[in-house]
């Protein structure tokens, strides 16, 4: 029987990780690091898991100790947050170069400076070239269900890569919410027994990791060959998201769509923020306002394709980042959306609207604000201002 | 109950604020309702403003983010009324509970608080006499389950009891509920 509980996100993962069991968790054990190991280090000291836990001296040898580990042939997970994911990047493209399949939380929060700890995407953002898979959440339940479907994406043979799980700092990670748990069996079964491609410690079959590849090697058709296996996780993260629907009730797709079939405007917008967005939709639905939020779940590999298809119906799109790119036309998200859109028939009037910086608090009035300014463009067929900043102090 | 209640709590390092909107969110669990319980995270340290936040629904809550206009306001320590504007955004119609010597009279005519229902309680007394130490929570607690009704108090006390059971003495505990009924016996209402 599933199990309704009262938990914080980074309860609820902590959870997750104590019913998968990984081989092996490294990790940093102090700020930035976030609470799941530390409650995970506690379901290690009472015996409830079988997991080496092995405790390192930075970010960066925690993500070493995860690729030592992986290539190995164990299972591995780890957890991190903004600074930390920073001094890791070196480390994850090894990881994902090598095709080893770690799972690890990273718990969105802004990269100082000036100083400050609080929600936003630039963390998930400086790593979204490094191969890893990236699954943005919603809420504490999506975090606990996207880091059980994680083992499964990451481990299949199609696939073979590092998943990266983000939900949003504070908001989700320190919040308490309402979410269901499944049985610590049902876990077990679906996300079944590791079986590794290769391992360092097979001396039955000696391999070599990582090695030296120069100007006259397959460097760029390796990375090719890496792109290509990206690419084709797409279906693979759509099947794991159906088959988790079937043993919990919960569906997952590669993007969720709310109230888009019939929508005239749009916003696009990943993590907790996606929660208000569809608050507002209601509201405005309610008083005849034809609104719609596509909530992004794999944003890397992106669904062009699909996410294109499915806002080919709309007048005015909003993509909301909660990130920078300073000097580029727009964050992340409406570049990738833009760029997305321009293989359609009809051209659709697309803006960016860059919010929540440094955790800056997203009200619903703001995103009504958002949906006003569409309503306008799609009356007038005319975009006024590409980007927009929601809740700057100007 | 309205469909969705939003509490703000205002207290200061140390007070409790963060695990009385747990123990609030936590009650609503065990009476199938959805809530979410967020405290604000800033420079914590002891004696530090601080505020945390919580809603309780009968339909699933999907926002997320601060909570602004609150239709509940809990104040955990009286010398903030002189520094923080508790009142902001606070629905006129909405409940002000305050840890304070004072009567609720004496509360609006100090700080010329304009309409909100005021209601208040000596919780830092009751806390001494009752757990021992100036924790002024779970007697908040009380206050505003008496004042505003959204919760059956003895579902409160017993989850307590069970939550409470794993980390404190018999003692702790016993005070701990002594202090939620006295205080929901003795808040004061305009």
């Amino acid at each position: 029987m599933p199990k309704t509980v009262a938990l914080t996100g980074n309860s609820a993962c902590a959870q997750a990780m104590r019913q998968i069991n990984p081989d092996v968790v490294a990790a940093y054990p102090i700020t930035p690091q976030t609470t799941i190991v530390e409650e995970f280090s506690t379901f290690v000291a009472k015996g409830l898991v079988d997991t080496e836990y092995v405790t390192v001296e930075s970010e960066h040898s925690a993500m070493s100790a995860c690729v030592g580990a992986s290539a190995a042939g164990s299972r591995v997970m780890t957890t991190t947050s903004s600074q930390g994911l920073a001094l890791m990047w070196e480390v994850l493209y090894i990881a994902s170069a090598l095709r080893l399949p770690i799972v690890m939380h990273n718990v969105n929060r802004t990269l100082s400076g000036p100083i400050n700890i609080h929600c936003d995407h630039q963390d998930s953002m400086g790593a979204r070239d490094s191969g890893w898979i990236q699954i943005f959440c919603e809420d504490a339940q999506e975090a606990y269900d996207t880091t059980i479907q994680a083992i499964r994406i990451a481990e299949d043979n199609r696939v073979r890569l590092p998943v990266m799980i983000c939900f949003d700092g504070f908001i989700i990670s320190h919040a308490i919410d309402r979410l269901d748990l499944l049985d610590d069996e049902v876990v077990k079964k679906f996300v079944g027994d590791f079986e590794p491609l290769i391992s360092l410690l097979d001396t039955e079959k000696p391999v070599t990791v990582g090695p030296f590849d120069g100007l006259y090697g397959y460097f760029f058709e390796f990375r090719r060959a890496q792109e290509l296996a990206t690419l084709g996780s797409l279906p693979v993260i759509a099947e794991v998201g159906k088959e988790f629907g079937e043993v919990s009730g919960r569906h997952y797709g590669l993007f969720e769509p709310y109230k888009l079939e019939d929508a005239e405007l749009a916003v696009v917008v990943m993590g907790s923020t996606a929660g208000t967005a569809k608050f507002v939709v209601d509201q405005l639905r309610e008083n005849g306002v034809a609104a719609g939020v596509l909530k992004i779940r794999s944003y890397r590999p992106f669904p062009a394709r699909e996410i294109a298809e499915a806002l080919s119906g709309v007048k005015a799109i909003a993509a909301m980042d909660r990130s920078l790119a300073p000097g580029a036309i727009g964050a992340p998200v409406f570049q990738e959306i833009r760029s997305a859109l321009y293989d359609n028939s009809a051209r659709v009037p697309v803006i960016d609207y860059i919010y929540g910086l440094g955790g800056r608090d997203v009200p619903p009035a703001h995103i009504e604000k958002v949906f006003s300014h569409l309503a306008q463009i799609a009356k007038s067929g005319k975009i006024d201002q590409v980007v927009n900043y929601l809740g700057l102090k100007e | 109950m309205e469909r969705l209640t939003e509490i703000r709590w205002h207290g200061r390092g140390g007070q409790g604020a963060v695990t009385a909107a747990k123990l609030v969110a936590e009650t609503a669990l065990k009476q199938d309702k959805y809530f979410q319980a967020s405290p604000e995270y800033g420079p914590e340290r002891m004696g530090a403003p601080i505020q945390a936040f919580t809603r309780i629904s009968s339909q699933p809550i999907s926002i997320h983010c601060a909570v602004t206009n609150p239709n509940i306001v809990v104040v955990l320590d009286k010398t903030l009324l002189s520094v923080v504007n508790v009142t902001e955004g606070l629905d006129p119609d909405g409940a002000l509970v305050i840890n304070t010597d004072m009567t609720p009279a004496e509360v609006r005519s100090s700080f010329s608080i304009e309409g909100h229902r005021i209601f208040t309680v000596d919780a830092n007394k009751i806390a001494v006499e009752s757990i021992g130490k100036a924790i002024p929570n779970t007697p908040m607690l009380g206050a505003l389950l008496k004042a505003t009704g959204i919760m059956d108090i003895d579902k409160v006390a017993e989850h307590i009891r069970d939550s409470f059971g794993k980390k404190f003495s018999r003692e702790i505990i016993d005070g701990n509920v002594a202090a939620l009924t006295r205080a929901y016996r003795e808040v004061r209402s305009e």
